[in-house]
């Protein structure tokens, strides 16, 4: 069964009285979402994924199409008791303590006092925040607003739980504890439906993603179906001993080379390119380090499927087969 | 009804926490006070100007928290982003509209009653019999702030935070002045003007009508009448504005 089917969104921002032109931001969206999986919403800034959670959180009115929470149509008040939602770099009452803050967002969701007490320990043990109990959010940090934001949105125990960049502003021992809440939550049965630009939380823990781009779907699937599981599609080898200009017959059938000082680091389009380098590189005189076959990766189909071009980090690339 | 609640006691917690309230109250504290060392300084009667100072007091500082806390009431939740999270609850958003509404009035309700009665101990230091006046008076000072509020309220879900306070108070300024527009609509030999003042006057709730201080400081009890029409017409006026607030907040994207 499906937790939430998106059929044919589509949003346009309505043109301004200044003359601005009517902005789309999703151009009939589809996709759907079962229930006990932990499923990730993929895209670039602006590509419309915090416009898809507002639509579906009720908080903006989509121009057609159409979706479904819960097997309830949007507008459907009472299936928000179902669900627990975290705005991206959330705002929250600064003036409250941790625990009125909970408090409030417990009678909100109709739970009586006497479940709240002990909820409310159970959630800021949770996301580390017993400590800071009785402090004001105006005192939280940006990583304790965001823990503190995805107890709320757990406060009355959701089916479905909607969270647009759970990730964002985190260390990155936030983010593991995040990826390890969100996690749990998959073990408890729970929906998560999470939207974020940050690729390997993606990989690490989604049971299937979605990648949009200026609002349309451009792919949806398995992580490992759609980056082609069991197919080296590119090959690293790395030498050393070669120096810049003298790789001239490996850059002629590498799709990149990158060079810092002996080191070479050349990626090959495929395993037949394999042979004839590492024979450049024995005349040359240079000394075989790796030679290590690539999967496909989520990053590469989101750079591909965004238009974006990969670059290796730390190393000055070379694209295109030539060398520095 | 819970979630109303909720809504208006977390709305009255921010105000209680709110420094500039507490600023407000002290100044309107100290102008009660002041009003005793005026009145020793002049040659009036000094009971007459304790009443009238501590009655515009109330006035004044009353309807600046209305306006300007009013405005911020849905304005601060949309620009804080706030209003996210408590939207995605299962609450209506004319729940909300109203729970923050009722918040703001029990901040005004617990803010008028202070006032009142640093305002009693102010008269009764200067011997002054208070009487039913002085009641009818307060009441309708309390009708014409749940007013201005539901004005701020109502212009803060379609329009920026400075917008809706220019025609918060533009709404004001003209409300005292209706009678005044009438004659002038009246006395204009401009078609154009004539027709801008009918609208305006018929637009613009009469706050005027909710104005007995000066027979209250003049000891003049007002025909209970009068003030049950009066306080009828200022509270079915807000009745309408926050129908409208309503009305406009549903159907708002954010």
């Amino acid at each position: 069964m499906n937790a939430i089917v998106i059929d044919r969104l589509t949003k346009v921002y309505r043109s301004s009285w200044f003359g601005r032109a009517p902005m789309p931001a999703l151009d009939g969206l589809s996709l759907s979402v079962q229930q006990g999986e932990i499923y990730g919403f993929l895209g670039p800034n602006g590509s419309g994924k915090t416009t898809t959670l507002k639509i579906l959180m009720g908080l903006m009115q989509a121009t057609s199409g159409g979706a479904e929470i819960l097997g309830k149509p949007l507008g459907d008040v009472q299936v928000l008791h179902r669900i627990g939602f975290l705005p991206e770099s959330p705002y929250f009452y600064e003036y409250l303590t941790a625990e009125e803050f909970l408090t409030f967002y417990g009678h909100l969701a109709g739970l009586e006092r006497a479940v709240l007490g002990w909820k409310i320990t159970q959630l800021l043990d949770l996301v580390g925040l017993a400590e800071a109990r009785t402090r004001q959010l105006r005192k939280f940090s940006k990583g304790m607003l965001q823990r503190i934001g995805l107890a709320q949105a757990l406060i009355h125990d959701p089916d479905l739980i909607v969270l647009d960049e759970p990730m964002s502003g985190l260390d990155p021992v936030g983010r593991k504890q995040v990826r390890d809440l969100i996690l749990s939550l998959r073990d408890q049965g729970k929906t998560v439906f999470f939207s974020t630009h940050i690729i390997p939380d993606v990989e690490m823990i989604c049971d299937r993603v979605a990648i949009v781009v200026k609002g349309k779907l451009l792919a949806e699937g398995r992580v490992d179906e759609l980056v082609n599981p069991g197919h080296a599609q590119s090959v690293e080898v790395v030498c050393e001993g070669i120096k810049a200009g003298e790789v001239a017959a490996i850059a002629a059938v590498a799709t990149r080379v990158l060079q810092r000082g002996e080191h070479s680091l050349v990626v090959l389009p495929g395993p037949e390119q394999v042979e004839p380098v590492l024979s450049a590189i024995r005349t040359q005189g240079g000394k075989l380090v790796s030679v290590a076959p690539q999967k496909g990766s989520l990053e590469e189909l989101f750079m591909k499927q965004t238009g974006a071009t990969p670059t290796g980090a730390g190393w000055p690339a070379t694209v295109g087969g030539s060398s520095e | 009804m819970r979630r109303i609640t909720v809504i208006a006691l977390n709305t009255f917690r921010e105000n209680l926490r709110d420094k500039i309230l507490y600023n407000l109250l002290f100044f309107a504290l100290l102008l009660m006070g002041g009003s005793v060392l005026l009145a020793d300084l002049t040659i009036m009667e000094h009971r007459r100007i304790v009443t009238d100072m501590g009655l515009a007091t109330m006035n004044l500082v009353g309807v600046i928290i209305a306006a300007f806390v009013g405005i911020g009431l849905v304005g601060k939740e949309i620009e804080r982003r706030t209003v996210y999270t408590i939207l995605a609850r299962p609450i209506t958003r004319t729940q909300f509209i109203i729970g923050k509404y009722l918040g703001l009035v029990l901040t005004l309700l617990v803010n008028v009653t202070v006032m009142l009665a640093v305002f009693i101990v102010t008269l009764w230091m200067y011997r002054t019999p208070f009487h039913a006046a002085l009641f009818q008076a307060v009441g309708l000072i309390f009708i014409e702030l749940l007013l201005v509020t539901a004005i701020a309220l109502f212009f803060s879900t379609f329009s920026t935070t400075t917008l809706s306070a220019i025609m918060t108070l533009g709404f004001y300024v003209i409300g005292h002045l209706t009678t005044d527009l009438k004659g002038l609509g009246e006395n204009s030999q401009n078609a154009a003007v004539q027709s801008v003042v009918t609208w305006l006057y018929y637009l613009c709730p009469n706050l005027d009508v909710l104005n007995v201080k000066g027979q209250a400081s003049a000891n003049g009890i007002v025909d209970m009448s009068y003030v049950a029409v009066a306080s009828m017409y200022g509270l079915l006026y807000a009745a309408l504005l926050l129908t409208a607030a309503c009305a406009v907040f549903r159907h708002r994207d954010f």
